[in-house]
């Protein structure tokens, strides 16, 4: 057996976490807690590049498999990547030290704590993307509440108990169907291997109530219209780098589940409720826009973009054109980029005047012109303008849509407008504008660590913007299959 | 005689409870004595138990009306490990209350007596005397403290309800032998004829009564005024030690002498455990005082393991006794937290008595973190794998309502559990509890969460441990 690369990324916070439990919790700027869980971090981005940069395109096969007996004549602990699941992985592993680095300000008790608690999430997040049984995913998907409820009630704002409440019980709710939907795929397939399944296929009769089992965590986790409503909560509350896990990862779960589990386990059962998804997407991709457009927090209306933006997500997952697919995981890659920097953004302007109301601000281009040209970028990146990754995945989406449906994909498109209308409108009254509270002139530029971290999601976004095909190579062959047996099941039964 | 070395457990805690007894009447001042004694008792009955009687696959004496099987020989050993460790996590808690008197083990250890006969009845005359003698000796712990008005109070409730039951349990078995002709279970299963319905009429009759000591909704009103009045160490005895037996004795109750009459029961036990569990998760959510609240808690925990038994399947008979297993372990780390609870020689019970204890107890906080999401189900901790096992099971037999309905439950119950959480963490910080803490509930606490956290490294040894278990 070769070196269990994926099981060590997996464990390798958790054991920085647990070397970070037995250090000395001292109060302030605790370096040492930091250094440690920023090297634990590092190290497994670069395991995770080293995974991507060995990783064989030309197969959708699964790689890096590796599979033990847990419970026997049960459940194996199996996981492995494939083309879709590894660009999360290192989307992860990505994110995570930038969270780390971007604690400074934004955490003023208990620093310690509060990395172990990333620590565990990251763990916790890459099993996720890494599993491939379907009892071990439910694990670890569900084993993230705990820390996420944590960093939101323990480090959160003033409704942080609230928050902490609506996430943990909506998302709880959600998956606890899927549990059943999980056993009883086991009484009916006799295993609960993904691999397994995909070969065995499910039951025609049994597709329906299965499918909307899943859909049921899915679409809350997602979050779809109309089970949204704890997002906005959640972000407003939580500490920034747990806004940024939240909206750059914790939403991606959904839709690689809706890829991975609904697309390949219950083709039958997703052709059946495309409509279903397709009006969801619309509701929430025009709903959500309009109300974004009418925030007045700033936290708050970029987390009801994420919502109209998972809305194409599922959009284009549903589409089941190689196009819409590919776009939904470019999206979903791309806006864990550029969402971690809208709540970064956010959170530096927070940090400085305690306020996320967008009245409170106006004209401050001239006070922190550098801040002001990276918001920028990432507002055009959010509104999908050509050369950003946003365009990307926002495009194929879009040209996946008009192949399978020409209203939807009109529909769609009217949201991307309404995008455009409510990040500019944004950006606008924040950074434009006339120069009314004088407070705002104290405001320092970016220091160094944000400046870093806001530079180092902007390089990707823009790469990916004008050079797709790292990403693209990476996923067509996987995507590809997928459809071929997505379709070859379909016509099967 | 035959094969009397299989009763060896029996015999030898018989005999030490009236050596003990005879001791702690000539020797003043042995209360110390005595305690160790008992320990000692228990743990040495543990492993007879388990010399003598482990590996005898199913042997019957005494005309049949005792058995000895595995699956008595594990609950036997349950429970005796069960008492041990409640027994040596309480010393302080008894002496702090000026209650650490030779009765207090010597009560332990009658009615663990009690409940081993109980463990091993087949036949309902032996049943009823084992479960008299436990239920007698509970009667007494509960108003142990006794110059407390709630202790007396929870005491005497306990014993005019637990009458009540036992009354209408011993009316359900001399219906059923009227219609059998006999009290011996195997002879019944024989002797059935599923026509009769005053033989339903007996079954639900012990049903109830049995429903009533495992306090099932809706035979559950003494459970939480008797959980909160009686003493902190007594009702963490009760939580534990006592539903072991009555689910033992419930199992080879409904599988032996009625498992053809499935048809009868399968609906009473599937509404017992719905009940419980709703009734358990919402009341639980108003209550301000923490063994109050344990008592709801438990209520519900009871309906998952019912949810077990309801399937009717040797596999719903083995999750419910991983299920009572796990939870036996998170109530022990659950209590021997709220001993730590001691400040100026008093202890605290309030669950706002818990505001901001991660301030100044970080290690108890984090522990008792760790055993509230437990008993909430949330994976990787421990009591997701007991859930996870009983829904299996139930879900196996193509009970879906069931299992949603618990599945929604539990998400109602993690309501509860996190409010208690949130206070730990979130609320402000009050003063400081003490640390000195015995030696005994420091490493019961360190192991039981231990054992909770990293459960899910090693799931497959519990279930080898209960897949010997064939009822059916």
């Amino acid at each position: 057996m070769n070196f269990p690369i994926l099981s060590s990324l997996i464990l390798l916070p958790t054991v920085g976490a647990l070397f970070l439990f037995f250090t000395k919790d001292k109060d302030g700027n605790n370096l040492t807690a930091k250094y440690v869980s920023l090297f634990t971090s590092v190290v497994n981005f670069l395991i995770s590049i080293y995974l991507w940069i060995s990783f064989d395109q030309s197969t959708s096969n699964f790689q890096f498999i590796e599979d033990r007996t847990w419970i026997e004549g049960f459940i194996n602990y199996k996981v492995g990547v494939d083309g879709i699941s590894i660009l999360f992985v290192i989307l992860t592993t990505f994110i995570t030290p930038l969270c780390i680095i971007s604690v400074n300000n934004s955490v003023k008790s208990k620093l310690r704590d509060f990395l172990i608690a990333i620590l565990i999430m990251e763990s916790f997040m890459i099993g996720v993307f890494c599993a491939l049984d379907l009892v071990v995913f439910y694990l670890f998907f569900e084993a993230g509440l705990i820390p996420m409820f944590l960093i939101i009630g323990i480090w959160g704002g003033p409704r942080r108990v609230y928050s902490a409440f609506k996430f943990f019980l909506y998302t709880l709710l959600g998956s606890v169907l899927m549990l059943v939907a999980i056993i009883s795929i086991y009484w009916i397939s006799g295993t609960t291997d993904i691999i397994k399944l995909y070969e065995l296929g499910i039951d025609a009769k049994y597709q329906n109530l299965l499918w909307l089992a899943f859909f049921s965590s899915f679409a809350v986790k997602t979050p779809m219209w109309p089970v949204h409503t704890w997002l906005p909560d959640a972000h407003v509350e939580a500490p920034t780098a747990g806004s940024v896990l939240l909206a750059a990862i914790l939403l991606k779960m959904a839709g690689y589940g809706f890829i991975r589990f609904s697309l390949g386990l219950f083709p039958i059962a997703s052709e059946i409720f495309t409509p279903l998804i397709y009006t969801l997407s619309i509701i929430a991709i025009i709903l959500t826009s309009l109300i974004a457009l009418m925030q007045e927090d700033m936290k708050k209306l970029i987390a009801y973009s994420s919502v109209a933006h998972m809305g194409f997500v599922t959009l284009g997952i549903f589409t089941l054109q190689q196009q819409g697919i590919e776009g939904s995981i470019i999206q979903m890659i791309s806006h864990g980029l550029v969402s971690a920097a809208l709540f970064l953004c956010v959170g530096v302007v927070y940090d400085r005047m305690h306020s996320r109301m967008i009245s409170s601000y106006g004209g401050i281009v001239t006070i922190i012109p550098k801040y002001s040209i990276l918001f920028m970028l990432f507002t055009l990146a959010a509104l999908g303008l050509p050369g950003t990754s946003g365009f990307i995945g926002e495009f194929l989406i879009l040209m996946g849509a008009f192949k399978d449906n020409f209203l939807v994909a009109v529909l769609a498109s009217l949201g991307v407008i309404l995008g455009a209308a409510y990040m500019l409108w944004l950006y606008k009254r924040v950074v434009f504008g006339k120069l009314i509270n004088s407070d705002l002139k104290k405001m320092i530029d970016l220091d160094r660590s944000e400046y870093f971290i806001l530079s180092c999601l902007a390089i990707p976004t823009l790469f990916f913007g004008f050079y797709p095909d790292p990403l693209i190579n990476t996923i067509e062959v996987s995507v590809n299959d997928l459809i071929d047996m997505y379709n070859l099941n379909l016509t099967k039964n | 005689m035959e094969n009397l070395n299989l009763l060896l457990p029996e015999i030898f805690i018989s005999l030490s409870i009236m050596f003990l007894l005879i001791l702690g009447v000539f020797i003043k001042n042995s209360s110390k004595l005595i305690f160790n004694a008992s320990l000692l008792t228990l743990l040495i009955t543990a492993v007879i138990t388990l010399n003598e009687t482990f590996t005898v696959n199913r042997i019957t004496l005494f005309n049949d009306s005792v058995v000895i099987d595995y699956m008595a020989s594990l609950m036997k050993i349950i429970t005796l490990l069960g008492a041990f460790l409640v027994l040596i996590i309480s010393s302080n808690y008894l002496k702090t209350f000026k209650i650490f008197k030779i009765e207090y083990p010597i009560l332990i250890l009658s009615s663990v007596l009690g409940m081993m006969v109980m463990i091993s009845s087949n036949d309902l005359m032996v049943f009823y005397m084992g479960l008299e003698l436990q239920s007698l000796a509970l009667y007494v712990l509960a108003t142990f403290n006794r110059d407390q008005l709630k202790s007396s109070e929870a005491g005497l409730k306990y014993f005019v309800l637990s009458a009540l039951s036992s009354g209408l349990l011993l009316y359900g078995c001399s219906l059923i032998y009227g219609f059998s002709g006999s009290t011996n279970f195997d002879i019944i299963s024989s002797q059935l004829n599923s026509n009769e319905y005053v033989l339903t009429f007996g079954i639900v009759f012990i049903l109830v009564g049995l429903a009533f000591k495992i306090s099932a909704v809706p035979f559950h009103m003494w459970a939480p005024d008797v959980y909160e009045g009686s003493p902190t160490s007594v009702t963490l005895f009760f939580t534990m030690v006592p539903k072991i037996a009555a689910l033992t004795v419930f199992i080879r109750y409904l599988y032996v002498p009625f498992l053809n009459l499935i048809d009868q029961w399968q609906m009473i036990i599937v509404f017992l455990s719905i009940a419980s569990m709703l009734f358990g998760a919402i009341a639980a959510i108003g209550q301000t005082n923490i063994k109050r609240l344990i008592a709801y808690s438990s209520i519900g925990h009871i309906g998952y393991t019912l949810a077990g038994l309801a399937t009717g399947s040797n596999e719903g008979i083995q999750s419910s006794i991983i299920y009572i297993s796990i939870y036996i372990i998170m109530n022990l780390a659950l209590f021997s937290c709220l001993l730590m609870l001691k400040r100026n020689n008093q202890y605290y019970e309030d669950i706002d008595d818990l505001s901001g204890l991660s301030k100044n107890h970080p290690l108890l906080s984090l522990s008792l973190l760790v055993i509230l999401f437990s008993l909430a189900g949330i994976p990787p901790l421990a009591g997701f794998f007991a859930k996870f096992y009983i829904f299996k099971a139930v879900i196996e037999q193509s009970m879906y309502f069931l299992a949603i309905v618990g599945l929604l439950s539990t998400v109602i119950a993690a309501f509860y559990y996190l409010r208690i959480i949130k206070i730990i963490y979130f609320d402000k910080e009050k003063d400081k509890y003490d640390e000195d803490h015995s030696l005994w509930l420091k490493l019961s606490l360190t192991f039981s969460t231990i054992l909770i956290l990293l459960y899910f490294i090693f799931p497959s040894q519990l279930i080898d441990v209960v897949s010997r278990i064939n009822i059916i």
